[in-house]
């Protein structure tokens, strides 16, 4: 029982960082109807930033951990300006390629500036700490992650529900050409959109990296299509949706190897599965309200 | 034609108008001098051992290239799982032409399963069943996934292609797992990758002289029309995603016998950025594209490789940085994808009246802008 608690506390733990980087796919996706497939190494990349100012600059993690966020938004921002701004008006296929080309490009890149041999992320002493509470014997970092991202995530809400940046979202989201008629900078709102998603994704880098402490430039590959599987499960475009999704798949993952633990080898198997499933039976996933004409 | 006592026999030939005469002359030689050159190629005249290696691989990329282009260029479908499909036919051709021997050697960790070891098959036969096998997981695949367009398509396909490799990662006692299979026998010489290749190229040209081919274009440009023309969307998709993986698990099965080892890891998801890059490279939706993408790309790829070890631009020594070839070669992409959407090609197909044109139109567009300078001034 008390193991079973405990792995439950493992797959939220896991959930919230799903959660954290499938936020910035389902805004890009909600906003530009693209698959951000670089997101996963925007991700990939945020941990790199991390790395670095940590272990090179001797920063404390706290500091190193707002650098990396604020190095990691204007990555996805700079992004957007280059590699889908100017194909606003192209063939869905282009931007899709450019997509693609830009994650190919950002790993080449991370090979060729980190190195392609894995490197080990640096330990944080507080956060990885064992707290026992009734028995249970956890990290800290696991209620650091869940504190954090219902802070984040409670923000992010508000700033898209009740402020104008939010609503200015929301309106592109809807009809570009019309919220482009009623005032709304296009540009300014995708740009803060990438940089909000892209700061989350560094977030869940960062707590990533302490749970996963190896790293090389394509360890966000697979991360990043379950997170992405997470959006679609919760019903892409919809922020709620995507923690859900995240949740679902972070539990089930951690949960199916404990129960079977002959087939931990297919763990990554399972997340494909439950996408085909949920795009067979309900392709606008589980809180999706409107049905979206891509599927 | 005039025969050799003044009259004319109007054969096949003669019924041709001179232009169309100089090209079939043209490719007869064309064809000659090619065949020429992979014969003295294999044979060791020209190139090293080294240098024929690259001319396999040139083959083998561009097969690979072709069979996403027919889904994606010609059909209009995103599929990303290339590098799936490749490690099937890989895996499966390697392993049952495999000899004994070496399937104990390379079988090490775990014994090959006892009703594999009981296979035996020709290479040709294994390349041919890695194709079909390809093609029927394809099958399998397409019935949920091909319901989906575009973005979820993509995943969808990305998605089976890691699961494949996830696959072929854990079943120790069919694929070897992790450490994968070495010493797989160089069968796939000059001749098998060029016929192959020849083969798959002469497949291609004649379904899209058929209905179905048609069908396929119809699909790309506009879905619903195709669809009120009486076109069986899914069917017709089914058909051009199963014939692709069977291009591309031949594809596979090549480049295993080419390369001489494959592991799971040779067919992560950069394998299919790497096929994409070459038909996006080429141009999307021509075979010439494909081509040229793939000789390209492997050519370029292997002559650039000083960039990885250190080189001098004048006096700015440039250090060894492992991997800079492959940011030039994403960089290019992007370029590619950016600016000159339709690649190198142009989106045509190759044709001697095109070649022959090109002096004249590069001229052509050489005075306009002069024309244009001057109007200016």
């Amino acid at each position: 029982m008390l193991t079973l608690v405990q792995q439950l506390i493992n797959g939220l733990t896991l959930g919230c960082l799903f959660g954290l980087v499938a936020i910035g796919y389902t805004m890009v996706y909600g906003i530009l109807l693209l698959i951000n497939f670089a997101h996963c190494d925007i991700f990939m990349m945020s941990m790199y930033f991390a790395f670095y100012s940590i272990s090179v600059f001797y920063l404390p993690w706290y500091v190193s951990l707002v650098l990396a966020i604020l190095g990691t938004a204007l990555l996805g921002v700079l992004l957007e300006r280059v590699a889908y701004r100017p194909l606003r008006t192209a063939p869905r296929t282009s931007v899709l390629i450019s997509a693609v080309g830009s994650s190919y490009l950002l790993e080449n890149l991370g090979i060729v500036l980190f190195g392609a041999v894995a490197k080990s992320f640096p330990t944080v002493d507080y956060l990885q700490e064992m707290v026992t509470i009734a028995g249970l014997r956890i990290q800290r970092l696991a209620f650091f992650v869940i504190i954090t991202m219902i802070v984040l995530v409670g923000a992010l809400l508000y700033i898209v529900n009740k402020t104008k940046v939010g609503i200015a979202m929301r309106a592109v989201s809807r009809d570009f050409e019309t919220s482009k008629l009623m005032g709304v900078n296009i540009n300014l709102t995708i740009s803060i959109t990438f940089a909000i998603g892209s700061g989350l994704a560094a977030v869940g880098g960062f707590m990533w990296g302490l749970r996963y402490p190896q790293i090389t430039p394509l360890v966000g590959a697979m991360p990043g299509l379950k997170c992405f599987i997470a959006a679609v499960i919760g019903g892409i475009g919809s922020i709620k949706g995507a923690i859900m999704g995240g949740l679902i798949l972070g539990v089930m993952e951690i949960m199916i190897v404990y129960l079977f633990p002959s087939a931990s080898g297919y763990r990554d198997v399972f997340a494909f599965i439950a996408l085909i499933l949920i795009l067979c039976i309900k392709p606008t996933g589980l809180f999706g309200e409107e049905l979206s004409d891509k599927a | 034609m005039s025969g050799f006592n003044g009259r004319s026999y109007p054969g096949l030939v003669g019924m041709l108008d001179g232009r169309k005469r100089r090209n079939l002359a043209l490719s007869i030689v064309a064809v000659i001098v090619i065949t020429v050159f992979l014969y003295m190629a294999q044979n060791g005249f020209i190139l090293d051992a080294y240098g024929v290696r690259i001319l396999r691989l040139c083959a083998v990329y561009s097969i690979c290239a072709l069979s996403l282009n027919l889904i994606q260029g010609y059909t209009g479908q995103f599929s990303l799982g290339s590098a799936g499909f490749m490690a099937l036919g890989a895996y499966v051709t390697s392993i049952l032409s495999m000899t004994d021997a070496n399937r104990e050697a390379v079988y090490y960790l775990k014994p090959m399963a006892p009703w594999l070891m009981k296979i035996h098959l020709d290479y040709g036969i294994a390349l041919i069943l890695g194709g079909v096998l390809a093609g029927l997981v394809a099958l399998l695949i397409g019935i949920p996934v091909l319901r989906l367009k575009g973005d979820y398509l993509s995943i969808a396909t990305l998605g089976f292609s890691e699961i494949i490799r996830i696959v072929l990662n854990n079943a120790q006692s069919i694929s070897n797992g992790a450490t994968g299979l070495k010493n797989i026998d160089p069968t796939a010489n000059i001749w098998w990758c060029f016929c192959a290749l020849v083969l798959v190229l002469l497949f291609m040209t004649r379904l899209f002289h058929s209905s179905y081919g048609r069908a396929f274009l119809a699909i790309r440009d506009d879905e619903v029309a195709a669809e009120a023309m009486g076109i069986s969307i899914f069917k017709h998709k089914m058909m051009a995603f199963v014939a692709s993986a069977v291009i591309a698990g031949i594809g596979g099965g090549l480049m295993a016998s080419v390369l001489g080892a494959v592991t799971p890891v040779l067919f992560r998801h950069m394998m299919s950025y790497d096929i994409l890059l070459i038909m996006v490279l080429g141009g999307t939706g021509t075979m010439t594209g494909a081509l040229l993408g793939g000789f390209i790309y492997i050519i370029a790829k292997e002559a650039l490789r000083f960039m990885d070890s250190g080189f001098a631009i004048g006096f700015i020594q440039v250090p060894a940085i492992a991997g800079l070839r492959m940011v030039m070669f994403s960089v290019l992409l992007m370029i590619v994808v950016l600016f000159y959407h339709k690649g190198l090609s142009g989106g045509k197909e190759f044709s001697w009246d095109r070649l022959f044109g090109f002096p004249k139109k590069i001229a052509a567009r050489f005075s306009k802008k002069s024309e244009k300078a001057g109007a200016g001034k």
